[in-house]
């Protein structure tokens, strides 16, 4: 109930979005990516700023502050952009993170992504905070201090860390060289989880469209012209930091440490690392869809559920049936969203079928053969003369609310289920004049490659085609969210109106 | 795409902008009151040991093995390291640090933070390393404190000639 609740804030908040960036642009639907780009961002501004850093008490501050004000032009626009991407990366990273919970993407085959994701989180603020140590100014005084007295609280060491900033003259040079060691080398580990993260995906997408990066990139460089990245004064352990300017992104918890006390702040940031690692397990759903099933009689391992698998569920392997075909499909139970993407696949997916239909690999509890039924049943009662057949998906706009004298629907767990022979099928015979293919909001699918593999199914750019004689002006697109009703009833409404100027009669071939 | 699209998208990256730029830097964090100052007790020393050495009987000694007889024993325990420390005739903090390690033979070591008014005031620094008696150390000075600054008071019971507190202001 809960869930559902804030599943449809989230989505009137997108919805806000939709408006300006349309769907295919909602930085909503984008925020893994962006994320990763403004990494990309902060590792080249990191670099030009690296080449002009010198470490040394007074050089670091130096060297910054030269950056900073002697070629503000470049490098004071650099470090500013460094700056702000590093704070946008964690509200974007964040806000994936939050957005994947509330849609329920963390359970299950994700558990993996999700855990990974929660280790990426420590990364980031370990670049962030470490990264604030260089300017060596009183905010990384204060930095420097607080981490030190909230580490000695777990007496790991033999001597309180801070006697290492104890008074002036404590820190002397070479603590600049590890500073910049770890910076360097930190970043190269938060890459790899990264790396990680992504693995169990097939086409994960790491690069967001060219233009959100763009605006994501004007939007940070207006923000160094108008507020450039200043330093503090230059650090000096005799003096007390007073009013320091925080970054709260990322030292929100640093103040807790003095109103608190240092174990306080670790049972936080602990009690909170915790649950966010047990998620995957707290709020699994009680029954998980049986997952995919090989049915090796009608497979002829052509390798395009395998391909089209967004999750890499799906390997190739030597045949164990002694038929002639070199691989068969081999589906790992834990991998498994069982969205049907590869059924959709499948060229064995083929309605016209006399015999029983059972097709290459199959969702045991959604069989092929039982939504033919369902479509047969659903058409033959069908009147009017602009009747359609709507697909649609489990996860998106309900569309059995469409259901009227002239208009069937069949919901299967993703769009991209639907076998393009199907639309063929439904046409077929002149059962329906058209067919309305509905879906998560584009760039929000559920299953993730679900509305990609269909657009281009049906444009008939990626194997199985739709067949050339199936009329394009009878099929309508629909990527409809489960509030989206207006988008769901007028889709549908252009389509009828569409299809009952057309030609009565015959609907299959070139019109 | 419609100039209202534009405006509408220039205003999500207008907030985006506002939020980040707003945020790393405000609001200001203090971290000490402008009227006060920071003392920083910190030190790590080794109390003495709870127990006199005493030498072996040969008696005992035979029963050892011929590479560990060693004549004089002590042992290993320290005693606890009691630190005291007063402002202007008030006790401002005391503690009694236990000697660390499984057989409790460390270095006892602290660092406390004590924020104080600024201003002049009188401390006294008292610290005991053995068992029984009176503090061994003791240290006064009247010392003024200005604000947003530190000062530590450290303990090194090895200089020659003044070993025991240091104020470093």
């Amino acid at each position: 109930m809960m869930n559902k609740y804030f599943r449809n804030i989230l989505q009137r908040l997108e919805n806000l979005f939709n408006a300006p960036f349309g769907q295919r642009l909602n930085p909503w639907y984008h925020l893994g990516a962006i994320t990763f780009f403004l990494f990309w961002v902060i590792l080249v501004s990191g670099i030009y700023l690296y080449i002009f850093y010198r470490t040394g008490v007074d050089e670091a501050f130096q060297t910054v502050e030269s950056l900073t004000h002697d070629q503000w032009y470049a490098g004071g626009v650099m470090r500013s952009l460094h700056r702000y991407a590093s704070d946008s990366i964690v509200v974007t990273m964040l806000l994936h993170m939050l957005r994947n919970f509330i849609t329920g993407r963390f359970h299950s085959f994700r558990y993996f992504s999700w855990v990974i994701g929660v280790l990426l989180i420590w990364l980031v603020y370990i670049c962030g905070i470490n990264g604030y140590w260089m300017v060596w100014d009183r905010l990384a005084q204060f930095i420097a201090v607080a981490t030190a007295e909230w580490f000695d609280w777990l007496s790991l060491f033999g001597q309180p860390l801070v006697r290492n900033f104890l008074m002036q003259g404590a820190v002397d040079d070479r603590f600049f060289t590890l500073l910049s060691f770890t910076h360097i080398t930190i970043p190269l580990v938060l890459l790899l989880f990264m790396w990680v993260h992504t693995k169990r995906m097939n086409h994960a997408e790491t690069n967001p469209p060219r233009y959100l990066a763009v605006g994501v990139v004007m939007t940070l460089l207006v923000l160094a012209l108008i507020k450039p990245a200043l330093s503090h004064a230059h650090a000096d352990l005799s003096l007390v930091p007073g009013v320091i300017h925080l970054d709260w992104f990322y030292l929100a918890p640093y103040p807790l440490i003095y109103v608190w006390s240092p174990g306080a702040v670790w049972a936080l940031v602990g009690g909170i690392t915790l649950l966010l690692l047990s998620i995957p397990w707290l709020f699994k759903p009680r029954a998980r869809a049986p997952v995919a099933e090989v049915h090796l009689d009608n497979c002829n391992g052509c390798e395009r559920c395998f391909k089209d698998c967004p999750y890499s569920a799906i390997t190739m392997q030597p045949r164990t049936d002694g038929k002639l075909h070199a691989l068969q499909p081999v589906v790992d139970p834990d991998l498994c969203a069982s969205c049907g993407i590869c059924v959709g696949a499948c060229p064995s997916s083929m309605p016209f079928r006399h015999n029983k239909l059972v097709s290459g690999i199959e969702l045991p509890h959604r069989m092929l053969m039982t939504q033919r039924a369902d479509i047969d049943r659903a058409l033959a009662v069908l009147q009017g003369n602009a009747r359609v057949m709507v697909f649609g998906c489990d996860c998106a706009y309900d569309v059995r609310v469409l259901q009227s004298e002239g208009v069937a629907a069949l919901s299967l767990p993703c769009i991209g289920m639907l076998p393009p022979a199907f639309v063929d099928y439904v046409l077929r015979d002149a059962h329906a004049d058209g067919v309305l293919i509905a879906g998560c909001r584009e760039g929000d699918c559920q299953y993730r490659l679900g509305i990609r593999w269909t657009e281009q199914r049906l444009a008939r750019e990626r194997a199985p085609h739709l067949r050339r004689r199936v009329p394009l002006q009878r099929i309508e697109l629909c990527w409809a969210g489960v509030l989206d009703d207006d988008l769901a009833h007028t889709a549908l409404a252009v389509l009828r109106a569409r299809i009952a100027r057309l030609p009565q009669g015959k609907i299959l071939g070139l019109e | 795409m419609k100039p209202l699209n534009y405006l509408g998208q220039g205003l999500a990256y207008a907030l985006f902008a506002v939020v980040i730029g707003y945020f790393s830097t405000s609001p200001e964090y203090t971290h000490l009151p402008p009227d006060q100052a920071l003392l920083k007790l910190s030190f790590r020393h080794a109390a003495q040991r709870i127990g006199a050495c005493r030498e072996r009987s040969d008696a005992e000694l035979a029963k050892l093995a011929p590479n560990m007889r060693v004549r004089k024993v002590c042992p290993r325990e320290r005693a606890d390291v009691v630190v005291e420390l007063e402002m202007d005739g008030k006790q401002l903090y005391h503690v009694a640090l236990p000697p660390p390690g499984l057989t409790h033979d460390g270095a006892a070591s602290i660092y406390r933070r004590l924020p104080v008014p600024a201003g002049t005031h009188h401390f006294v620094a008292r610290l005991k390393d053995k068992v029984g008696g009176d503090f061994n150390f003791v240290r006064e000075e009247t010392v003024t404190l200005a604000a947003g600054r530190v000062m530590v008071i450290d303990f090194k019971a090895d200089v020659p000639g003044a070993p025991g507190f240091m104020f470093i202001n």
